[in-house]
């Protein structure tokens, strides 16, 4: 019943009326027993070694190891992201910034209607969760395994579209560039475009 | 229309809660009420139910008898004892709507990623809140081509429509502009324009903004950003004084678009396409960034703030001086302007009217339309409206929407007294007074109006002599209300301001010794200067004859007046101080330039027609650009007059200490008509008003609005254009002394003595080539 609780009165309390706790003071172990621990860090001497001379020696990553992001291209070399910033909606540190803007014929950067005009990562706050591979609708943004993201400046931390970007392999071809002759942007996606058409090649 | 008659409730139970709403309230509404959101694409309030979309459907029951299938909640009026089950209590309403949203999907591309309206998207969110997560859909999806232009400004892309038929409604029913409907049938159904008659609507931009999924968009918010990614700032409309209420939209310092507000009592949820897309100029106009001084060579130089504020104050010191404010001013640099002039000039020599003007108009406006109530709701109740020199379509676009939907709710008789009919009066079906430039006072006062009447006079009736007095003696034996509506935003604000010679803050006249008191002891001053002061033509002629040496100058174009070469001469004579956001021709005269802020960086606000306070905060936050008010308040100090207005809110505060004037009104002196005069074959009268998208400085950067401006042409009447031998499309001629205009001609309707043309619009900008704009005598020929 309510009216029966008592209303709690603030009591004093001096530091003399705490009991002290008695803690057991066993003093050094036997000569026998300090063998036993020592011997574990004599034995690991004689095991395999597990670190590397870093940065001389580098090991491989795990296969799936969350690294830079990549901005992968089609194989005749246009650009695989649309600018559509799902990857900005959906990263939690705000760390990615995307502006898009349209393709026109002159200036074609991807296929369909729109490219990503604007493409930063800022690897200050980027926390390698990979929530914007994710999201990513294209297969555009990936993640390499490159670690090596160090450097003296926040300025250059933040890295431009043009740091982000693949590497043109064989068969590509730098864009603005049209599309593949004969196809539209619905062909890139079912990735039926296999590399740049040979009249787009004059140059090489 | 019925005032706030007893309104019949009707009761009904809608998922098992009673709820009371007006007769005639749809259900949907009555669940709004009740805060049960039933999903819905069609449905508008501002709009008459279709029921096109059928995403409302729910379980009705009147009177224990059921509806044998779901009902589509947005047509169906309450009912007493009606029952309803949303898709929250009924199974049968859930899976109709699961079903017509999982038919809507079908031939909805996956454009999501995209698409300018992901992430702020009806269809998405409601896909999210009342449809299935997977599609049951193998077929192949209907496609169109991709986003075809149907106008230079809005994009139609066909495949995302729902046929929800929100854009064909809007443009019919409140725009009257039906210039988009809904062609073929079954799934080839498709938004579309006439041929060749592309979507050029002054109020396009409203079906953009009410499209609830990304069929139609704009072309110059293509793919530039994420709602997530802008910032919003409730805004008011800088662009006219219908004062609309905006939302302004910013990414990193950038204004990337303007939406229209939601405000019942002014714009409702509409604006103009002007409003909406004509932001670009903070950006596009070469901005002015630091402060410049003349040196003694007589070119200008960069210069310091101190530097410059010192070299202001000085020879506005050494000098008689007077201020030329335009009308783009807020409330509170109109009153920064007026205290200067008072205060730090010791003169009443001020003028806001920055265009043809007259003193008949000053009187006018002091008699009349300074503290005047009349606002939007009086159109609404209005049994007769006047248009006298006002084009409301062209001037004040929402004064047009509020016209156009009491002409079609309640079919309100408009009157146009004017020279040329007008496309807006064609669509409000209104008696067109057809008169000769320069003789509307006469036809106004042969009208018989009652005391529910409302005359709506637009900033043109100063161009005509004795129009004013004749819009008072009408008033006054009618009863009938009075509504002045200018063109610009500032001029209602800068009237009640006392930005003008005749007037201190507050409709005080200068004239009444109690009403300078009053400001007096506010201002912390001994006295203000008791004589009216000139008005701008008179102060450009002060400073040709040398009784005024100086001029602060704020947002004012020579070119909109008409003597505008003795305007550029005086101040290529006096010493200028030019508070400018970019540069002029005033800038290129001035002795100082000092760069001030763009609405859209600064605080304040605008007085609408009505003398509504429209506030806006400033959206782009980290510019450093000033207000008007700021600076004129540094050069006071300079001058060692100091005004102590340093901010925004100090100038807002200030202006409600001193609240209104209660005292008499000074009155209006009547002018009479000027005759017409008579005419040789080869004359007609010029008669031209400003269009909405004309050569404006505030739409300077957005082609994209200007490729939808109205043709430029002149109009003659079918019988000059017979005695010319003129057929549309030929060229004409119109020439004064000044120079001359050569145009497309349009034989329309237009008084036999009358030639129109644009004011200001690409290949016809009167003021400066022709030199007159209404009322004056022109050769017309073929050319």
């Amino acid at each position: 019943m309510p009216d029966q609780i008592e209303p709690i009165t603030p009591r004093e309390i001096s530091v003399n009326d705490v009991p002290f706790a008695q803690v057991e003071q066993n003093g050094p172990k036997g000569f026998f027993d300090q063998l036993k621990g020592f011997w574990v860090t004599f034995a690991t001497m004689f095991k395999k070694v597990n670190t590397v001379q870093y940065p001389e020696v580098k090991e491989p990553t795990a296969e799936r190891f969350h690294g830079r992001h990549q901005l992968n291209r089609h194989e005749d070399g246009l650009e695989k992201c649309i600018g559509c910033e799902l990857c900005a909606w959906a990263c939690p540190a705000d760390a990615i910034l995307v502006e898009g803007d349209n393709n026109t014929e002159e200036n074609r950067m991807s296929p369909g209607e729109r490219y990503g005009k604007v493409y930063q990562i800022n690897y200050l706050r980027c926390i390698f969760c990979g929530l914007c591979i994710e999201a990513c609708p294209t297969r555009a943004l990936t993640m390499t395994n490159e670690y090596e993201l160090a450097d003296e400046t926040r300025e250059k931390l933040i890295f431009e579209k043009s740091d982000l970007l693949a590497p043109l392999t064989q068969g590509m071809l730098m864009p603005p560039h049209p599309m593949y002759p004969g196809m539209d942007d619905s062909n890139y996606y079912r990735g039926e475009v296999k590399g740049s058409h040979p009249s787009q090649d004059v140059n090489k | 229309m019925t005032t706030m008659q007893e309104v019949e409730m009707i009761s009904l139970v809608i998922d098992g809660f009673e709820v009371s709403v007006p007769k005639g309230t749809l259900v949907i509404r009555a669940a709004e009420k009740l805060g049960i959101q039933i999903p819905r694409f069609c449905d508008h309030p501002l709009l008459d139910p279709v029921g096109a979309c059928r995403q409302c459907l729910v379980d009705i029951e009147i009177n224990g008898r059921a509806f044998p299938k779901p009902q589509a909640s947005c047509t169906i009026p309450v009912e007493p004892g009606m029952i309803v089950k949303t898709q929250l209590t009924s199974a049968v309403a859930e899976k109709a709507q699961r079903g017509v949203m999982e038919l809507l999907l079908v031939n909805h591309p996956l454009d999501c990623p995209v698409c300018d309206k992901g992430g702020e998207c009806p269809l998405q969110n409601q896909a999210m809140s009342n449809g299935q997560g997977e599609t049951r859909f193998e077929g192949v999806k209907r496609t169109f081509q991709k986003p075809i232009n149907i106008s230079s400004q809005v994009l139609l892309d066909r495949e995302r429509c729902v046929l929800c038929a929100r854009c064909t409604r809007f443009s019919e029913q409140i725009a009257s502009d039906p210039f988009i409907t809904l062609n073929e049938r079954g799934a080839l159904q498709q938004v579309g324009i006439y041929e060749n008659q592309p979507f050029e609507s002054y109020f396009s931009g409203n079906a953009v903004q009410i499209c609830p999924v990304g069929a139609l968009t704009g072309a110059s918010y293509r793919f530039r950003a994420r709602p997530f990614d802008l910032v919003s700032t409730p805004s008011a409309c800088e662009h006219c004084a219908s004062g609309c209420d905006m939302r302004t939209d910013v990414r990193r310092g950038k204004t990337l678009r303007r939406l229209a507000g939601d405000d019942a009592s002014v714009n409702e949820e509409w604006n103009c396409d002007k409003g909406r897309w004509a932001f670009k100029y903070v950006t596009a106009l070469d901005r002015l960034t630091t402060p410049m001084v003349r040196n003694s060579d007589g070119v200008l130089v960069e210069a310091s703030w101190p530097e410059a504020l010192a070299v202001a104050a000085a020879g506005l010191s050494a000098h008689k001086s007077a201020v030329l404010v335009g009308g783009r001013a807020t409330y509170e640099d109109a009153y920064g302007y007026s205290k200067f002039a008072r205060i730090a000039l010791g003169t009443n020599d001020i003028d806001f009217r920055a265009r043809l003007s007259s003193d008949e108009e000053r009187e006018f406006l002091a008699a009349h339309v300074v503290g005047s109530t009349t606002t939007y709701r009086d159109i609404d109740l209005a049994d007769q409206v006047v248009l006298v020199a006002f084009e409301p379509e062209e001037e004040s676009p929402i004064v047009f929407l509020r016209l156009n939907k009491a002409f079609r709710k309640r079919a309100l008789k408009v009157k146009a007294i004017a020279t040329k009919l007008s496309i807006g009066v064609e669509k409000l079906k209104g008696e067109f007074v057809k008169v000769a430039p320069g003789a509307e006072a006469s036809a106004l006062s042969s009208q018989t109006l009652t005391n529910k009447s409302l005359i709506l006079v637009g900033e043109r009736a100063a161009e005509s002599a004795g129009l004013l007095s004749a819009v008072a003696a009408l008033a006054q034996s009618s009863g009938a209300k009075i509504a002045w509506i200018p063109r610009r935003a500032g001029e209602r604000g800068a009237l009640e301001a006392g930005a003008i010679g005749n007037l201190l803050p507050g409709g005080r006249p200068v004239s009444d010794a109690a009403a300078r008191v009053d400001i007096a002891a506010v201002w912390s001053t001994q006295s203000l200067p008791s004589e009216n002061g000139k008005n701008s033509n008179e102060i450009i002629a002060a400073v040709h004859s040398g009784a005024i040496g100086a001029l602060v100058v704020g947002g004012v174009d020579p070119l909109d007046n008409e003597a505008s070469a003795q305007m550029l001469a005086a101040l290529d004579k006096a010493f200028v101080v030019s508070l400018e956001i970019a540069p002029s021709a005033v800038t290129a005269r001035a002795n100082v330039i000092l760069p001030v802020a763009a609405v859209t960086e600064k605080s304040g606000s605008f007085l609408n027609w009505e003398g509504r306070p429209r506030k806006f905060d400033a959206a782009v936050a980290d510019t450093h650009n000033r207000s008007d008010l700021r600076i004129l308040s540094m050069i006071a100090d300079e001058m060692d007059r100091t005004i102590s207005l340093a901010t925004v809110t100090a100038a807002a505060k200030e202006i409600a200490s001193l609240g209104r004037w209660d005292g008499a009104k000074s009155s209006l002196n009547k002018v009479s008509a000027a005759t017409t005069p008579s005419l040789s074959p080869d004359q007609a009268i010029i008669t031209s008003w400003r269009r909405l998208l004309d050569l404006g400085t505030l739409q300077a950067g957005e082609e994209n609005l200007a490729a939808t401006s109205r043709r430029t042409v002149a109009v003659i009447s079918p019988k000059r254009a017979d005695d010319l031998g003129i057929k549309d499309g030929d060229r004409l001629t119109i020439s004064t002394q000044q120079g001359s205009v050569t145009l497309p001609a349009l034989v329309e309707e237009i008084h036999d003595d009358a030639v129109w043309a644009p004011r200001n619009s690409r290949g016809s900008q009167l003021l400066s080539q022709l030199g007159v704009a209404h009322g004056a005598v022109v050769k017309v020929a073929k050319a």
